[in-house]
């Protein structure tokens, strides 16, 4: 179960994501956006959320030792932080071109591993931060604005 | 050839869930409850990125994948349901999920490419068709 805590206007809730286990892969990411379908949120919002989150979860799965996804859900905002402790990206511009990826042949077959994790999330995000220390890990921060676009 | 013309029964209402079992023969692996679900447009894939960028919401999905990867996938992205083509079963925990998630899910003996045309041929419209953005994933970012 994650952990709920619903401070006033301000909601956090954390996911442990676990490395390598493909059948649970996407299960915060489902849980997270039932979530954001119970507070009625704008669907296009929850839409995005959900990718950006999803393939998050997947990165962590894929490349890293295991993370966490936190949310911070605001009256303004919904921020992720997506952190893993793992290999990290080495080259972070070359990770954020599409096609690029060092997913192997099995990840493939799953239908992942095409390079497009990275853009995906930058796509649907309104504000997007990574940083990545080799040996160490990566920290996505995921902005998706309730009212953006307007 | 010009069956196309012949055989487009549908305008802009899109198609159920029974319907898409005629036109290409296939057989639904979940409930009969499903057969009436509504099917607005459709999308060819084995990537699932390529599934979270380019579908919009009530959009088919044909793959030749079997993995429990599509049926998160769909459930993520709020897919219609998914056809697995060239007569390709998901493994039983694949169809219980497919069951949680209240995801039709349906199998063809036919290619990807031939079950994607005969529904082109009913009239159901590709995702960029519905949205211009949907060609280079730009409607990632539409708030429409």
């Amino acid at each position: 179960m994650p952990d709920v805590k619903d401070v006033g206007a301000l909601m956090s809730v954390t996911y442990d994501v676990a490395a390598r286990d493909f059948v649970r892969a996407g299960e915060a990411a489902s849980k997270l956006k039932r979530l954001l379908q119970q507070l009625g949120l704008d669907p296009a919002v929850i839409r995005r959320a959900a990718i950006a989150a999803y393939e998050a979860e997947m990165n962590i799965v894929i490349h890293s030792y295991g993370g966490q996804i936190k949310v911070d859900i605001t009256p303004e905002s919904i921020e992720m932080i997506c952190e893993d402790s793992g290999p990290g990206i080495p080259d972070i511009e070359k990770a954020l071109q599409e096609g690029y990826s060092t997913a192997t042949e099995e990840i493939r077959e799953m239908g992942f591993g095409a390079g497009m994790g990275l853009p995906n999330i930058q796509r649907s995000a309104d504000q997007f931060r990574i940083e990545s220390t080799v040996g160490e890990g990566t920290c996505l921060q995921v902005t998706i604005l309730h009212e953006a676009g307007e | 050839m010009s069956s196309c013309r012949t055989q487009r029964i549908i305008n802009d209402s899109g198609l159920r869930i029974r319907d898409i079992i005629d036109a290409i023969e296939a057989k639904l692996l979940t409930p009969s409850t499903h057969m009436d679900r509504l099917v607005m447009s459709v999308c060819g894939a084995d990537l699932m990125s390529d599934v979270l960028a380019f579908t919009k919401a009530k959009t088919l999905l044909l793959t030749g994948l079997t993995s429990i990867q599509v049926v998160r996938t769909a459930g993520v992205v709020d897919l219609a349901g998914i056809v697995f083509v060239r007569g390709k079963r998901p493994a039983a925990e694949v169809i219980e999920l497919a069951k949680e998630e209240d995801l039709p899910l349906l199998v063809t003996d036919f290619p990807l490419y031939e079950a994607c045309g005969k529904l082109y041929c009913l009239g159901l419209k590709g995702c960029s068709e519905l949205d211009p953005g949907g060609r280079t994933g730009e409607c990632l970012t539409s708030r429409t």
